[in-house]
């Protein structure tokens, strides 16, 4: 019999019972509300005379709405009442049913994928879900970890179970040495603009070989992040030692007398050498440059050497008239050199790249330098406030600030623009977001997904430049 | 959940792929912690020409008449013709409680972004998923008859058209049958609560971390 991939573990592991329909029932360890997607589910519980399945499951915080500027004075200085609200209803709902929740005034509060792991909320082993695609993230330690509905987060608080289908395995295999100045947020673009941004779609995606097994955990969680942007709901890497090393004293990490146990458990989470994958696609590391999107879908992206394409040379009239149409959108001409492109705003952070080792990144290009006088707003939004704590006890704060960059409290600020960051009608942003689609990041906004390095370097000349072309300050 | 047996409605045809769900219902519409209102602000960006707020008056705001539900012919349209990877983009269940608060009943596309598929089947609207080609001839019997209605039999898994032309499509038992009956998923999983407690059990033995970590 062939070996198991990690997901057919992780998906064996969970199994409560096939139904004669041929539909699963998957327990659900880890599940994580915010403000945005969970209301209607409370909602629908009390109207059904419901009660949570299980308490201890839960972790809250709120990030899409909240300001990240000055917040002293808590939710009731929220200036937006609709999101005021909002926010208030996450804070009354986890108060009436026991749910620990990092409130907006907490040093804990962030960015849910940015706190799950960072509390040990998220273990190897264990499915995660939430409210947000982005979950995937939390695949980097080998959690089947993806993003569910409202519907369904009301179908977790209430049975904890999930009724799912087993989806079908994808290898995405990058072997090689990276280059240097080219990251994860690199690597996993360009295995977008390879696939395209249906290319996982039906697929739990793990990524392999070499490459990855190199990035550190937070490089694979920028990774698995995204893995959605192809059509994967579900992004996973093998358990090794530095997953297991990340979660040594972690809050809600098993304790002392547990820890030999869990970590036996978590050596077992790899893919076995005799795996059947569905498919295989094979990367080369060395291929891969800084890449910069010029569209408006995440797979219209390329290296930042090269140019914006043209629909003349599209391979089909619906890629020309794709093409055509991002242009317009995007105001870039056909064949610009990606250099030539002039940044309004830069926005570092959300939950791919507002990790420490972003800030670090970031922090490396500007450090000793100034942000361009053409670039209106330069924004450093940290994932959560431990990281931020982190960053000012390196400080990184000070050399941002000096370098003209404003140094912000965590949520997820200009990535979704819920809150009042955004930018202004037909201004270009340098961001190491996740989503370059129209009106992402505000209403006529356009946004160009890069690294942490990428950002802070266009953000210095105000346009792309090559970040393998600057000298570190560090 | 609302049942879905058969239904007969104009088709709009949206003639772009990757249609994301942040077109669908833009981001500052997503602050209300309802699940009902959101039909005016459908397709917000593309469907005005101006900037939507939250709970604004829609009535009076500037339309693109370019724009394919702005247009007479396509008035009151409860079926959406797309292109591939109709629903792509982030996991808000918005999308779909737009579409059918607008009046939408069903989708029909060559696919679809897993969440948002499996969003539309918990709020009663039906993504169909047709061939590629089949796609494209729907989409051109609407050039070429702007108006005109489908039929979409859920029971017998067939799209009709006018001229009696049948498309049929697959769908999930388990999903077909909570459609056609209107059936609360979390009930019909609270049936198997000895199940879960079961699991859980055997769980809490194999993996004791996984509990009472989080208080």
């Amino acid at each position: 019999m062939a070996g198991k991939t990690l997901y057919d573990k992780l998906w064996d592991a969970h199994l409560v019972r096939q139904n004669e329909d041929g539909s699963s029932l998957i327990y659900i360890d880890r599940q994580i509300l915010h403000e945005v997607t969970s209301p209607q589910a409370f909602e629908g519980l009390r109207m059904a005379g419901r009660k949570p399945w299980r308490i201890d499951a839960n972790l809250a915080t709120p990030d899409h709405n909240v300001p990240t500027t000055e917040r002293a004075g808590g939710v009731d200085q929220i200036v937006d009442p609709v999101s005021r609200i909002q926010v208030k209803t996450l804070d009354e709902n986890c108060d009436e049913y026991g749910i620990v929740e990092f409130k907006m005034l907490d040093e804990r509060q962030g960015i849910v994928h940015v706190v799950g792991p960072e509390q040990g909320m998220t273990l190897p082993g264990s499915t995660v879900v939430c409210g947000d695609s982005h979950t995937s993230t939390h695949g980097a330690f080998g959690a089947l970890a993806h993003g569910i509905g409202t519907s369904e987060v009301e179908h977790v608080l209430a049975t904890q179970c999930l009724i799912a289908k087993k989806m079908k395995n994808l290898l995405i295999k990058v072997e090689g040495d990276l280059g240097v100045g080219v990251t994860a947020k690199d690597v996993v673009l360009h295995v977008i603009g390879v696939i395209g941004t249906a290319g996982g779609t039906g697929f739990a995606m793990e990524f392999g070989g070499s490459a990855i097994r190199s990035l550190s955990v937070e490089g694979r969680m920028t990774i698995c992040n995204m893995a959605i942007e192809a059509g994967a709901r579900v992004g996973l890497v093998a358990v090794d030692d530095k997953t297991i090393e990340y979660f040594k004293g972690r809050p809600f990490s098993p304790t002392a007398d547990q820890w030999e146990a869990a970590v036996a458990n978590w050596k077992n989470l790899v893919s076995d050498d005799d795996a059947q994958f569905d498919k295989v696609v094979e990367i080369n590391a060395a291929d891969i440059k800084p890449q910069v999107t010029w569209g408006t879908s995440p797979e219209m992206v390329v290296a930042v050497d090269g140019t914006v394409p043209n629909p003349a040379n599209a391979k089909d009239a619906d890629e020309a008239n794709s093409i055509t149409r991002a242009l317009e959108y995007m105001g870039l001409n056909a064949d610009q050199a990606i250099t030539d492109i002039k940044l309004d705003r830069v926005f570092i952070g959300s939950c791919t790249n507002s990790r420490i080792e972003d800030m670090r990144a970031a922090a490396a290009v500007v450090k000793g330098r100034k942000v361009a006088s053409t670039v209106k707003q330069a924004l450093v939004v940290p994932g959560s406030g431990l990281v931020k704590a982190q960053a000012e006890a390196e400080g990184l704060d000070k050399i941002f600030v000096e370098a003209g960059l404003e140094w912000r409290e965590p949520g997820c600020s200009m990535c979704l623009a819920m809150n009042p960051d955004k930018l202004g009608n037909g201004e270009h942003c340098a961001s190491t977001s996740n989503r370059n689609f129209e009106g992402r990041q505000g209403f006529g906004g356009r946004t160009h997904l890069v690294s942490p390095a990428m950002a802070a370097a266009a953000a210095i000349t105000g346009h792309f430049v090559d970040v393998r072309d600057f000298e570190l300050n560090s | 959940m609302k049942k879905f047996t058969t239904h007969t409605g104009v088709v709009a045809p949206l003639d772009r792929v990757n249609v994301d769900t942040d077109m669908i219902i833009p981001k500052q519409f997503l602050k209300s912690i309802k699940r009902s209102g959101f039909g005016p602000n459908l397709f917000d960006e593309l469907r005005y020409l101006d900037e939507g707020q939250p709970d604004q008056d829609c009535s009076g705001r500037p339309i693109n008449p370019d724009f394919v539900l702005n247009k007479p012919e396509y008035a009151g349209s409860s079926i959406l013709l797309a292109r591939n990877n109709f629903g792509c983009g982030s996991s808000r269940e918005h999308a779909p409680w737009a579409l059918d608060d607008y009046g939408f009943r069903a989708v029909i596309a060559p696919s679809y972004a897993d969440i948002f598929f499996n969003n539309c089947f918990k709020n009663g609207l039906l993504p169909i998923i047709l061939t590629e080609d089949e796609v494209e001839e729907l989409f051109q019997a609407v050039a070429a008859a702007p108006g005109m209605s489908l039929t979409v039999d859920l029971e017998n898994q067939k799209v009709v058209s006018p001229d009696g032309k049948e498309y049929s499509f697959e769908v999930d038992d388990f999903r077909k049958h909570c459609l056609l009956n209107g059936l609360d998923d979390i009930g019909l999983t609270l049936e198997h609560a000895d199940d879960i407690r079961a699991y859980e059990a055997k769980r809490r033995a194999e993996a004791p971390w996984l509990f009472d970590a989080i208080k």
